[in-house]
């Protein structure tokens, strides 16, 4: 029996979603490996049905979606967060430094009491165990393919915990740190994209999140010295995948 | 009063669109007594996080408002901050602007009508059936889209969220190198764009033929992608700056998508609309495959976006080969200037439609307040509008023949998943 995989959407912007939709003929050789049960962006429909393979899209947000993620945990075999909303809260996870979720929703919603949200915008695995994360803002293609192959082939798949500086020099980019005085998230962010940002000339700006041994107290001394004040070196690090920053900050005291 | 026959459904409605939310309609002796589109999307708060950041990373931030177009966030709002900060970027950047934006709209055009559209005039329940039934079609599909991909690619070293473009221009000017290696995909693919013309002008497209205001850009020249005024087919005719004067955003209690109506009414936005608008922008032989199909515009049957779609992929793909012609890449791939306070406006195309932001800077750059209108909620007064007008001689129907006619009509306005709906309930009370 083939394994059978849902694809299921939280609060989001449907960018990780299509990252697999944009695999082509790759995606047309999975379908065929699996049974495909609930993806309503490419067709089935079947929220309640029990899988093999769970991947979720997005963060968790209001009290209906923490009701949902449990029940698709509930009925899953192996759940897999996609994407920086899914393993870090997102760039939605803003509000959540800022205790400010419900002045927000009173300023943007004339009438507030219709909107049922919760305050604060939280990674899956706040909620429920996560047996794999794969970062990245949107998540990038090649690894998404290359997870789901090896998990459905019963492997483990682990991403990488080094740094951006490492594909940056295989790359052979510049270094927009040393050459251009460009704050550069580079050296504290996970690898995965393939150093995308420098290789366009611009710092990273760590949408992959924090890496293994990010020392951020470091990088923000060199950005002190770049001439950067603290609400800017701030800014750099409340970005895509706040909350993670943030945490580990909270880890380091 | 009679009993009141209720049927109570809880049916997923919109299985290919996600979002929460619910089809309410009630018929009363053979007439629609009410019909109430609830959408429920968790609030992200967008505006309100962009208060007190840089312009410099407003384009990345509101790319995040939508993985399915973060090309047409970011060239909205590097218009309306560049408004603001006095800069006026070169030939260069407007070409490649304009070569970005073509890139996104191939994607988003075949995603929707292969993934989303397609399925539903072929009698089958999704895009895995179609496969299975024409898979050239298919495959064509997936290799336009990935070919729309390319160029943002080009441009923005990835196609979500895409990183190369800046306030000002680009970060980086790609190689003549690469400009050839895409030139020749581009040009690969003509015949298949001009073939996905020919297949979705062969549509069993429904017949309908409704009263509505179409609304979209239009530029001196060219159809209108990246700027332009806001005209409609009711003589209105503004820059995007007196856009809140005319139009005008209310929450309904069943959705947290805004109604955005123009001087109190519905109107459309997207690919008919432009349609309808800048026909006389497109290159002969399309309006004249068009008027051959019995497309006759301006159209009043918005199932015609479809075929509208297709249009603009082709014209896009066209744009594209034109703006790569003869590229060289330049030294100065984006200018800049000195933060200085005040509001901007940018309105731009967005493939669903007019993708309208407003920011406010103070005297160190800062967004003190922004607004974005995006065409999912321009849209939505228009959807329950055509609902309205398309069930009305349903009232007799099965539910599952009225749940598919429903879902039709509103996979037909492509609503951007994200600004939209998912486990649709489809409620229908009968007396
Ligand atoms: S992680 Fe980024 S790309 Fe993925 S759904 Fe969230 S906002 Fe979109």
């Amino acid at each position: 029996m083939k394994p059978r995989l849902g694809v299921y959407k939280f609060t989001s912007c449907d960018g990780c979603q299509l990252a697999l939709l944009n695999q082509g003929a790759d995606l047309l050789a999975l379908l065929d490996r699996v049974e495909l049960v609930h993806f309503p962006e490419a067709g089935p429909s079947a929220p309640e049905a029990a899988v093999d393979l769970a991947l979720i899209e997005g963060s968790i947000s209001t009290p209906e979606e923490a009701e949902r993620i449990r029940g698709i945990r509930a009925r899953a075999g192996h759940l897999v967060a996609l994407g920086a909303c899914a393993t870090a809260g997102g760039i939605q996870a803003l509000r959540n430094a800022t205790e400010a979720g419900s002045a927000w929703r009173a300023a943007l919603y004339p009438q507030p009491e219709f909107i049922a949200t919760a305050e604060r915008s939280l990674p899956v695995s706040a909620l429920v165990p996560v047996d794999l994360e794969l970062f990245g803002c949107p998540v990038d293609g090649r690894q998404l393919m290359a997870a789901l192959n090896t998990v459905l082939a019963g492997g483990r798949y682990r991403p990488s915990g080094d740094s951006v500086c490492g594909e940056c020099k295989q790359a052979g980019h510049a270094c927009v740190l040393v050459s251009r005085g460009e704050p550069c998230l580079g050296p504290v962010t996970r690898a995965g994209c393939g150093a995308l940002c420098p290789g366009q000339g611009r710092g990273c700006y760590g949408c992959f999140g924090p890496s293994a041994q990010a020392n951020l107290a470091s990088l923000k001394a060199v950005f002190a010295g770049l001439g950067l004040s603290d609400a800017e070196i701030g800014r750099r690090f409340a970005f895509i995948t706040a909350e993670a920053f943030r945490a580990l900050e909270q880890k380091h005291g | 009063m009679a009993e009141a026959k209720r049927v109570p459904l809880s049916l997923p409605l919109l299985a290919r669109v996600e979002g929460e939310g619910a089809l309410e309609l009630a018929y009363a002796q053979g007439r629609i007594a009410g019909l109430r589109l609830h959408i429920f999307e968790p609030p992200r708060y967008f505006e309100k996080f962009l208060e007190g950041r840089h312009y410099s990373e407003v384009p990345d931030i509101v790319a995040r408002i939508c993985g399915l177009c973060p090309a047409a966030y970011q060239m909205s709002a590097v218009q309306a901050l560049e408004g603001i900060l006095g800069l006026a970027p070169g030939p260069w950047v407007q070409a490649m602007r304009r070569l970005f934006y073509c890139g996104e709209w191939i994607e988003s055009h075949c995603a929707h009508l292969h993934l989303l559209a397609a399925p539903d005039f072929f009698g089958c329940a999704n895009v895995v059936e179609l496969a299975a039934k024409d898979a050239g079609a298919v495959r064509r599909g997936l290799k336009l889209q990935n070919l729309g991909n390319r160029i943002l690619q080009f441009l923005g070293g990835r196609s979500i969220h895409p990183v190369g473009a800046r306030v000002g221009g680009f970060w980086r000017a790609p190689s003549a190198a690469e400009a050839r290696a895409l030139l020749a995909e581009l040009q690969g693919a003509l015949p298949e764009a001009e073939a996905l013309l020919d297949w979705v002008l062969a549509w069993p497209l429904p017949e309908c033929d409704q009263a509505f205001e179409s609304v979209a850009l239009r530029t001196e020249t060219g159809y209108a992608i990246e700027g332009g005024r806001i005209v409609s087919d009711r003589g209105l005719d503004i820059h995007a700056e007196a856009f809140e004067r005319h139009f005008s955003e209310h929450q309904v209690p069943h959705s947290t998508a805004f109604h955005c109506l123009h001087e109190g009414q519905p109107y459309l936005v997207g690919p008919l609309a432009r349609l309808n608008l800048n026909a006389d922008r497109l290159p002969a032989d399309i309006r004249q495959r068009l008027h051959q199909a019995g497309i006759a515009l301006p159209s009043g049957n918005p199932f015609h976006s479809a075929a509208a779609r297709a249009a603009e992929v082709l014209y896009a793909l066209r744009e594209a080969l034109r703006l790569l012609a003869d590229y060289a890449p330049t030294d100065t791939p984006y200018v800049e200037a000195e933060p200085r306070a005040g509001i901007g406006f940018g309105a731009t195309e967005a493939p669903r439609g007019i993708l309208w932001h407003r920011y406010e800077l103070d005297e160190r750059g800062l967004v003190r307040a922004a607004r974005i209108v995006p065409p999912t909620a321009q849209n939505q007064a228009r959807i329950e509008a055509d609902l309205a007008a398309t069930l009305a001689e349903m009232s007799d129907a099965a539910e599952a023949a009225l749940r598919q006619r429903a879902e039709t009509v509103i996979r037909n306005y492509d609503p951007c998943i994200s600004c939209a709906t998912h486990f649709l309930r489809l409620k229908v009370e009968r007396a």
